[in-house]
């Protein structure tokens, strides 16, 4: 089992359902459970077998944290199912940053399961996940900060009961993690009213003359994608209040492969394209066109190559993937061929146009002109480069 | 009865140093032996001198061969030099108690005997890896490098303790291991020897057959030890040795084992040492992963993380890291947090790396590099007294001068050197590997006999001072060859601009360093996939096309060369057309001397006839292109009608096209420049094609008046260039009429109205130049000229 395990579920849009049914899951069983209830068991498990010290206001050590992300077996018999497989550094040094009361900031390219990561770790810390703010580039400060009950307000003033408390304030109130997702995509200036909360641990409400202190046991985490473009870079007055741990991309090829095939089958599945496993092939060939300009190096480790402006993660391989099966299924025979994935590469590589090109091309003369068993997909790509 | 203090240490511990240093002042022992080659003690006074600053090595090396060498490095915090530091002052005599040198060497030579060849540079690397004391069971088997036949102690140990690194359980048991008031200073040593004796019980010696005979040497030196200043000895050596000196034999066995040993005559001296190679990154093999961080455990007084944190704060703030004060508490904190949640005593190497990575580096890797660089690894560079015998490198050179015959005079002489003589391209090739060391010695000049490839002269002058330059050489091998060939590399991989690279592999080759070629290689495909600069790119071609053919006269493999070369070619191919447009006049320039040298070159890669036919295409791509500059375009129409790849009707279609009303003129002269200028034939192309030279024309008188004193410093500068008679031929050519008035082209070949010549052709002018041809041709002897030679002659003046 590797990071795939987590894949699926880790899309930024499942975050926004967690934030919408947060408070009203006692209906109809809810698509998809939140960390703390799927996963019930293995938590009360852990807090029975735990006997390391807690930090005030966690419901685990950060040992059974540790251990709740990355699975392993208990005295009594209980399997903790690892959650995520990755280095196991990344996760102690997220949890212990939890625990040293700094806000912790997971960096990643799309499909890096941060927003995974971030949810476990507020299940098994906090055992409450849904203290959400979804950033957006529409993100207002009420989302940070707390909004008001015009209603409440107009009728008996500024009150607390008119106070419309964000998630974020909730946490702070009663000694819960708060998350943050895509920090980076929320307007600047928004983001800087997290600066307070996390240096002063004080959100202060000058309509009331009142603040709310957080209580021990608040902490934030926040995450973000470090190589889109358009986003708002963290003033390193912000920066500074947060560790940073960057999730990588999958290690191996083999693991990468792995999750894109799976993730196509799923969604050609849901488009009723037919299955081709017969991709596989040109699957590998994708991951490994993008994994070699990503990473600045051929896969032999023989030939360095330029790394272009896009950000080539998982997610994109994904995408051109599933367009060339698209386009094998309308226009093609059903078999996916390099012809199909060409124009999807060449647009996900050249995002700029002068520099962008002649790195492609450069790549295509020197890497995959002289690779065995390439010749039709080289051909291809000069093709729709031309 | 007191029994000799036995001190199992782990080479290179900090935590070991220190606990041996304070075992030392505890029991004040009458003498102390340490684990090291015998040969040695006479260099030991030499510790003490102020001139000597770790790290250093004691280098042994066969007398006659210096390319045989082992090396036994010392750091600061190496428990053995502790030893030696602590003994010198306090007038206790030291020993060195290991087998001696002359037999290691000895029988590594015998081991190595069936292998066909040892290269000298490889037998200095494997001399630090094998026979430094490292190479002594635990130190091979502390990191985990030895054969997989062979038992890794610290791993068995750390592997009963449940660790899954050794190193990392032998860093929390004894080199974190803070000492307290009341301990015993020699608890610790007990504790070790304890569980070495546990291990080796069970696994004998473990595969290291040779340690058996190392071991029995040490006892009948500790034997010796104790007749001479009483059982009150100290011996400091590898934990895994303590079990087998603490045993119980008789002299007589192990007099037996060392019986027979084979022998060489070695010599042995001091040479400087770098962390870089303590470090086992570097291929030396010799040691440790960190030991910046081990010196910075050694000799940090107390708060080793905060210290530690500080420092690497200075570092990044030098490299203009914004890093406040703050950040390095929330560094510490997270550090200890990290530590106690690992179970571990101290925050160790891996503990505080992770704080550094997520606190101070924004958890980027890059910034993390150059800590692990500077500061875990460190820069820091030893020395050596000046008392020091020389180091084998000086006794190399001055063999080769020998055999040579190239005396070292002070005094500046030439020597003119013929390369296909073996003698002169030896003499040759040592000239050129000092140069590569810094020893310049001789100094290449430009020789009277030409330029041809075989020819060299030098001129030599043997400064006293380049004594010291040898010297300091010394550390980066014990021959010339294997020197050069180390230092070359490692300028390889420092080296930042392509050029540079590139002119080291030519001198590679000067200086016959085919080992080093990979490397040089390598670090050239490197920079050129990541240079973004098609002029460094088209700069470095021809420089490594030369070498490539240089290469050749001197019969070296250049198949990588080779692969290299044309790599960049294909780069140029396919970044030349975009980095061709939007530049200045300058830019046009300079791009053009690059489109020059790499169109000289292109046809002599190997693969000549696929490059050609690309580049070819990509002159065609900047002929048409409109936005590359006109010199640019006109160059590259020149080019290829000068390779007949362009017919002539194209190149005047294209020349019509750029000198048409529709262009600026001061682009248009630009076109004409690129295209005619230069020293390169131009001006014979205007003679010689009327079609051309009336387009010219047409277009000059054509020009504005306005526009014309703008162009005109451009035109001068094209036709200035030509030779005065290529002027003076093209201005008779105009006066004589305008020869693109009325469709001369035509005109041109037929007959009577030749500009430059009579009109038809003067049958008794041109037989007189018949009897020369003749004479040239070498048919002046034959008979006399047949009919079949005079057609052909005629056919030649015509």
């Amino acid at each position: 089992m590797s990071v795939s395990e987590a894949m699926p579920e880790t899309m930024p849009d499942s975050a926004c359902d967690d934030a919408s049914d947060a408070s009203d899951s006692a209906g109809p069983e809810a698509l998809r459970p939140h960390a703390e209830q799927a996963f019930a068991h293995e938590l009360s498990a852990l807090a029975a077998a735990d006997d390391r010290p807690r930090p005030v206001g966690w419901r685990l050590s950060p040992w059974a944290v540790a251990t709740y992300l990355l699975g392993g077996a208990l005295p009594d018999g209980t399997v903790i199912t690892p959650k995520y497989v990755g280095p196991r550094r990344i996760v102690e040094v997220a949890v212990t940053t939890l625990a040293t009361d700094r806000a912790l900031l997971l960096l990643g390219v799309p499909g890096t399961a941060k927003t995974w990561v971030s949810e476990h770790l507020a299940a098994a810390v906090s055992g409450d996940s849904t203290l959400l703010v979804q950033g957006t580039a529409g993100t207002p400060e009420e989302a940070i900060r707390y909004g008001w009950n015009y209603a409440q307000l107009l009728a008996h003033g500024p009150s607390r009961d008119a106070l419309v408390p964000s998630p974020v304030m909730r946490a702070m109130a009663e000694g819960m993690t708060a998350r943050v997702e895509e920090l980076t995509r929320i307007p600047a200036d928004v983001q800087d009213t997290l600066i307070t909360i996390l240096s002063e641990k004080t959100l202060p409400v000058p309509e009331l003359g009142e603040e709310v202190q957080a209580v021990r046991g608040f902490n934030l985490i926040a995450t973000a994608n470090d190589r889109d473009r358009g986003v708002n870079d963290l003033s390193s007055a912000l920066r500074r209040r947060f560790n940073t741990v960057v999730l990588p991309l999958p290690a191996s090829a083999d693991d990468e492969v792995d999750i894109v095939a799976r993730r196509v089958d799923q969604i050609g599945r849901s488009l009723d394209l037919p299955a081709a496993p017969e991709g596989l092939e040109e699957i590998r060939r994708v991951v490994t066109v993008f994994r070699e300009l990503r990473d600045g190096v051929s896969a032999d480790g023989r030939t360095k190559v330029k790394s272009p402006s896009g950000t080539l993660s998982t997610a994109e391989a994904i995408s051109v993937v599933t367009g060339g099966l698209a386009l094998s299924a309308h226009f093609g025979d059903g078999v996916l061929r390099p012809g199909d994935v060409a124009a999807g590469i060449l647009g996900a590589v050249v995002r700029d146009p002068a520099a962008d090109r002649v790195i492609w091309q450069e790549y295509l003369e020197t890497v995959v002109r002289e690779r065995d068993g390439w010749k039709d997909f080289y051909r291809a790509c000069r093709e729709v480069s031309a | 009865m007191t029994h000799p203090l036995l001190l199992g240490v782990r080479h290179h511990g900090p935590g070991s140093a220190r606990a041996v240093r304070a075992a030392l002042d505890a029991a004040s022992p009458a003498a102390v032996l340490i684990e090291g080659p015998p040969e040695a003690d006479a260099l030991l006074p030499l510790a003490a001198d102020d001139g000597m600053r770790p790290p250093v090595a004691l280098l042994a090396h066969a007398a006659d061969d210096p390319g045989r060498a082992a090396f036994w490095p010392f750091a600061e915090f190496s428990p053995e030099w502790t030893a030696i530091r602590w003994a010198l002052p306090h007038g206790v005599p030291v020993r060195f108690i290991d087998l001696p040198a002359a037999h290691s060497l000895a029988m590594r030579q015998k081991e190595t005997a069936g292998e066909p060849e040892e290269i000298p540079a490889e037998s200095a690397h494997t001399a630090g890896e094998g026979a430094a004391p490292e190479d002594g069971g635990e130190e091979t088997d502390i990191h985990g490098t030895a054969e997989a036949m062979r038992v890794d102690p610290i791993g068995a140990l750390a592997q009963a303790a449940g660790y899954d690194d050794p190193e990392r359980w032998w860093e929390d048991v004894v080199e974190h291991r803070t000492a307290r008031e009341d301990d015993d200073s020699h608890a610790p040593f007990a504790a070790v020897a304890e569980a070495m004796a546990a291990l080796r019980e069970t696994y004998g010696h473990g595969g290291h057959g040779n340690d058996l005979v190392r071991e029995a040497h040490m006892r009948l030196k500790l034997r010796a030890a104790r007749k001479e200043f009483g059982d009150a000895v100290a011996v400091v050596c590898g934990a895994w040795h303590v079990p087998a000196l603490a045993r119980k034999t008789t002299m007589a066995a192990d007099k037996a084992l060392l019986k027979g040993l084979p022998k060489v005559k070695t010599e042995m001296t001091w040479v400087p040492w770098t962390h870089r190679r303590l470090s086992r990154h570097t291929g030396y093999g010799a040691g440790i992963d960190s030991p910046g961080w081990y010196a910075h455990l050694f000799s940090a007084p107390d708060r080793p993380v905060e210290r530690w944190m500080t420092k690497v704060a200075g570092l990044l703030r030098e490299e203009d890291h914004m890093v406040s004060s703050a950040h390095v508490i929330e560094a510490v904190r997270l550090a200890g947090t990290l530590a106690a949640m690992r179970g571990r005593p101290l925050a160790g190497l891996t503990e505080t790396t992770d704080a550094v990575r997520a606190v101070l580096c924004d958890g980027s890797d890059v910034p993390l590099d150059l800590v692990r660089d500077r500061l875990v690894v460190g820069d820091v560079l030893g020395e050596v007294p000046e008392a020091a015998p020389a180091v084998p490198l000086q006794r190399d050179l001055a063999r080769q001068q020998r055999s040579l015959r190239l005396k070292p005079e002070a005094l500046e002489r030439e020597a003119d050197l013929d390369l296909r003589k073996e003698t002169d391209a030896a003499k040759s090739r040592l000239l050129h590997r000092l140069n590569l060391l810094g020893i310049r010695w001789g100094e290449p000049t430009a020789g009277r006999s030409g330029t041809g490839t075989f020819r060299e002269t030098w001129r030599l002058r043997w400064d006293p001072e380049l004594a010291v330059r040898v010297a300091e050489a010394g550390v980066w091998g014990t021959t010339v060859l294997s020197a050069a060939t180390a230092k070359v590399e490692a300028r390889a991989l420092e080296a930042a601009a392509l050029a540079d690279v590139t002119a080291l592999a030519e001198r590679c080759l000067l200086a016959a360093l085919p080992d080093a070629l990979p490397v040089v290689m390598r670090a050239l495909a490197d920079r050129a996939a990541l240079d973004a600069d098609v002029g460094h790119l088209a700069e470095a071609l021809p420089a490594l096309v030369r070498s490539l053919r240089y290469g050749d006269v001197r019969s070296t493999d250049t198949a990588a060369l080779a692969e290299v070369a044309s790599g960049l070619a294909d780069r140029i191919c396919v970044g030349l057309p975009p980095a061709c447009t939007g530049l200045d006049a300058d830019g046009a320039a300079a791009m053009r001397t690059s489109l020059d040298a790499v169109h000289g070159v292109i046809g002599l890669l190997p693969d000549a006839g696929r490059q050609t036919l690309r580049w070819a295409a990509v002159l065609r791509r900047l002929a048409d292109r409109d936005t590359v500059p006109g010199v640019l375009r006109g160059r590259a129409v020149r080019l290829l009608l000068d390779d007949r790849r362009l017919a002539d009707d194209e190149a005047a279609r294209l020349m019509a096209l750029a000198l048409s009303a529709g262009t600026p003129p001061a682009d248009a002269a630009a076109w004409i420049e690129g295209f005619v200028g230069g020293a390169s034939g131009g001006g014979m192309l205007l003679i010689h094609d009327e079609r051309l030279l009336g387009l010219v024309d047409a277009w000059l008188t054509g020009v504005p008046a306005e526009a014309f004193t703008d162009v005109l410093p451009l035109l001068r500068r094209t036709f200035s260039a030509y030779q005065p008679g290529v002027r003076r031929t093209l201005g008779e050519l105009v006066r004589r009429g305008a020869p693109g008035a009325g469709g001369p082209g035509a005109a041109a070949h037929s007959g009577p109205h030749t500009p430059g010549f009579g009109p038809g052709l003067d049958e008794t002018r041109a037989d007189a130049v018949l009897p020369v041809l003749r004479l040239l041709l070498g048919t002046a002897e034959a008979d006399g000229p047949n009919d079949n030679d005079l057609t052909t002659l005629r056919g030649v003046t015509r």
